[in-house]
């Protein structure tokens, strides 16, 4: 456990230290602000539903950028050679690394809040659907972040990790709206498998053990995958 | 104190290492020798725990290298080859988080980076970040970090390689220091290093060992081997070879004319256990040669090492 924090600290650490995390999360308000508020005042409405609709899409791709160092960079390095020598276990490794990228999506969430304080302000804003959102998109991250840290193992390159989890999130994303296109047979199992269906329940103030679960065991797949992954260079 | 059991690893059909047997005594300081891609390196890391045996297998203290890693990363420090370290961390945080994943206290954290950033010598650029830093710096940020833990067995992949002369005296006679009351194992490829730094050498080449022991002892079973250097001017090649070929004890002759010179170089080879220079020496007194050089040569580090790792072993 202790060495699970001591790698979160060092990995948030590194985050802040680089400009990049500055910009990423100032790229992730600017694009959320200008997508909810341009269309905001033409519903009339005081909900937060919009915002919460666009953040599938959105941190597909921007939990891709924050995650794909996490092992490429070490590989290619060769940083991960001391990583493993210091008496810490690959399992405390993946999990550090993984609460640090979460933690990263928190921190580039809460800013966020202040949109939903200026709301209720206007309006008449229903808590529930708000804290749903909130939660549903901590779980909504912590799945990507799962993702990204998959793709990172796989790969040096950090170009080609932010590809290939940008791919998995999008389609993770995006399945429930191609739905038209599947054949019937297998989509009740497709329907199921996207992330955009379980977090706008979610969203939307309902909570349900099975989207909860779907979260928490993609999330867990994820993770052992890259254990699996990282395992498989010794 | 280390035992190394039939180690074999394999990467994909490759074979890095081919049943290695060493031991390696508490105290000691062990070179392991070897051409490049000779399966050092590989050694290295399954002994610091970071790759698993294809089979065999390292204990360390009695524990197996694959199921009780932490316990042996615990006693262990390890500098890999290059030093590679986080650019983006100054110095000070790198080894303070270093200091947090082997479990140091407080009070103890402070003393040890004060402590080693004297003996290393890094205590100016505790500050900088490492990115900034250059390779004898990085180098020194490498090893303070690999002694970090106070560790009984210290591993270093060519320690002093892509460094210049004083900063390679330097990191030697860190490694002398700690050498006496720690164990070491260092990589390396250059001779004179294992020589000055080492008690003990295990040479090995496409993954297995050729050759295993004290470096005073391997020089001494080589030394008997010896040849006399010559060179020579105003003759020429095949009347010398004719003169020097009937002095006793001479096995062979090789020579070799010096591009732009007149002189000539010749090597003899001579029988073992024999001292034959008073003999060359009036063989070429009594023709009108004259002398530039004369030397014996025993056969150094260099030459065993050479001579080992030429051609394929068997």
């Amino acid at each position: 456990m202790k060495q699970i924090l001591n790698i979160v600290r060092k990995e948030l650490a590194s985050y802040f230290v680089s400009p990049i995390a500055y910009i990423v999360i100032a790229i992730f308000l600017v694009v959320t602000g200008w997508f909810f508020f341009s269309t905001f005042f033409l519903y009339n409405q005081a909900s937060m539903r919009g915002f919460f609709s666009l953040l599938p899409i959105i941190l597909s791709f921007v939990v891709p950028a924050v995650t794909m160092k996490l092992f490429s960079e070490e590989f290619n390095r060769g940083s991960y050679e001391m990583l493993m020598t210091l008496p810490v276990t690959q399992v405390e490794v993946i999990l550090g690394k993984f609460v640090a990228a979460l933690g990263f999506i928190v921190v580039m969430l809460i800013p966020t809040v202040v949109y939903a304080l200026t709301i209720s302000g206007m309006g008449d804003l229903d808590p529930g659907p708000v804290l749903g959102g909130y939660l549903g998109a901590v779980l909504l991250g912590g799945l990507f972040a799962a993702v990204g840290l998959f793709a990172s193992s796989l790969t040096r390159n950090q170009i080609i990790a932010f590809i290939i989890a940008l791919a998995i999130c999008f389609f993770l994303s995006l399945i429930d709206k191609m739905l038209f296109f599947l054949p019937k047979g297998i989509l009740s199992i497709m329907s199921y498998l996207g992330a955009d269906f379980h977090f706008s329940n979610i969203a939307r103030g309902v909570l349900d053990s099975r989207d909860l679960l779907y979260f928490i065991s993609m999330t867990f797949i994820a993770l052992y995958g890259t254990h699996l992954v990282v395992q498989e260079r010794k | 104190m280390i035992e190394v059991k039939d180690l074999t690893k394999y990467y994909g059909n490759l074979c890095a290492l081919d049943r290695i047997n060493f031991q390696i005594h508490k105290g000691e300081v062990l070179g392991l020798l070897g051409p490049n891609g000779a399966g050092k390196t590989t050694c290295m890391r399954i002994l610091t725990c970071y790759l698993n045996p294809t089979s065999g297998n390292i204990t360390v203290k009695g524990m197996n290298v694959t199921d009780r890693s932490r316990s042996i990363k615990q006693i262990m420090g390890y500098l890999p080859e290059n030093a590679p370290l986080y650019p983006e961390m100054l110095v000070f945080d790198y080894l303070d988080y270093v200091a947090d994943a082997r479990g140091l206290s407080r009070e103890t954290k402070l003393k040890r980076v004060e402590y080693l950033s004297r003996i290393c010598a890094i205590r100016e650029v505790m500050h900088q970040p490492i990115g900034e830093l250059s390779k004898g710096y990085k180098q020194r940020v490498g090893l303070a970090q690999a002694m970090m833990g106070d560790p009984e067995i210290l591993v270093l992949d060519e320690p002093t390689s892509g460094l210049d002369p004083n900063q390679i005296v330097e990191i030697r006679e860190i490694i002398r220091e700690i050498g006496r009351e720690k164990t070491v194992i260092l990589s390396t490829h250059i001779l004179s290093e294992a020589e000055a730094t080492c008690d003990r050498a295990v040479i090995i080449h496409q993954g297995r060992i050729v050759a295993d022991g004290n470096i005073t002892e391997l020089k001494e079973s080589a030394g008997r081997d010896t040849r006399i250097i010559l060179t020579l001017a105003n003759t020429e090649p095949g009347k010398a070879r004719s003169v020097l070929e009937k002095v006793p004890g001479v096995m062979g002759i090789e020579t070799e004319p010096c591009p732009g010179d007149p002189a000539i170089h010749f090597s003899l080879a001579v029988q073992p256990g024999k001292d034959i220079r008073v003999p060359v020496y009036r063989a070429i007194k009594s023709q009108d040669w004259d002398l530039l050089e004369f030397h014996r040569q025993s056969k150094s580090l260099e030459h065993i090492f050479r001579e080992l790792t030429k051609e394929n072993v068997q």
